[in-house]
């Protein structure tokens, strides 16, 4: 019983549906962010299982990366929704639809 | 028993990535999925380590669970959560949604079931020379230093937008 890139692989895909699930599915825009940062976690676990099969550190550099721009996806975000909620008092991005026809 | 110790650490930090990250998505009280995301952050650092990436298992905990997560406690506590939690949780097109995500899942399965992957196969036994900081550190400075630069702009511009956007008359 060996663990494989391909564990990791499915681990990934799991994690990333999950996060697809619950930004489709969910209102609550701050639980939309959370289920951002976990498809983002997933995309993570990707680069570094692929460090370790090709055993070079690049992958990990490009997931520091991906830490980096989901904190500043996280701050910007944020931002919005704490705009959002002092204009619409609300936090339901279903009931902020002023942009759409 | 030092050969199954791997598998059985992977399957329990999966297990538990897997279920709190459910979790997440699906509790109606924010503060909870916070909770719970704090929780898959914690295990996603420990498959970090499993893999020899103890830098970036050290980030993903000062960034993540530190760092990101405060904000968004903090914006959580922001918004007043009891009137979110009592409405309904789920968007009109949930079932909708919820199709195309699988549909997604079911595609993205067969890449990774027949794509180029497979031949990896077995992860390389290697020392303890991976995931070392000084070596992250020398591709990060010598051949990806100008993304490294471009992303202290991204996170300069980050910090701007985030202050100009949560200004009193936005």
């Amino acid at each position: 019983m060996v663990i494989t890139v391909n564990h990791y692989l499915v681990l990934s895909l799991i994690l990333f549906t999950i996060g697809m699930i619950g930004v489709i599915v969910r209102r609550n825009a701050i639980v939309i962010l959370m289920s951002l940062e976990l498809m983002f976690n997933a995309a993570g676990i990707n680069l570094v299982a692929f460090a370790k099969a090709m055993e070079q550190f690049s992958g990990q550099v490009f997931a520091i990366f991906i830490i980096t721009i989901a904190a500043g996806e996280a701050a910007v975000g944020l931002a919005i929704i704490i705009a959002m909620f002092r204009n619409k008092q609300t936090v339901q991005v279903d009931e902020v639809s002023i942009m759409k026809w | 028993m030092l050969a199954y110790g791997q598998p059985i650490v992977f399957y329990t930090l999966a297990l538990i990535t897997v279920i709190s990250a459910i979790l997440v998505v699906s509790r109606r009280n924010a503060v909870h999925s916070a909770i719970f995301l704090i929780l898959t952050f914690f295990c996603v650092a420990g498959l970090y380590i499993l893999l020899h990436a103890e830098f970036l298992a050290a980030v993903q905990v000062l960034v993540y669970a530190g760092g990101i997560m405060v904000l968004f406690v903090f914006v959580i506590m922001l918004v007043n959560v009891e009137e979110a939690a009592a409405v309904k949780a789920t968007h009109r097109q949930a079932t909708f949604g919820i199709g195309i995500a699988l549909l997604m899942f079911i595609f993205l399965a067969v890449v990774v079931y027949k794509g180029v992957f497979r031949e990896f196969g077995k992860l390389p036994d290697v020392g303890a020379t991976l995931g070392h900081t000084e070596g992250v550190g020398w591709r990060l400075f010598l051949d990806y230093l100008l993304p490294f630069e471009i992303l202290s702009m991204l996170l300069l511009i980050a910090m701007v937008g985030a202050i100009v956007l949560s200004k009193k008359d936005v």
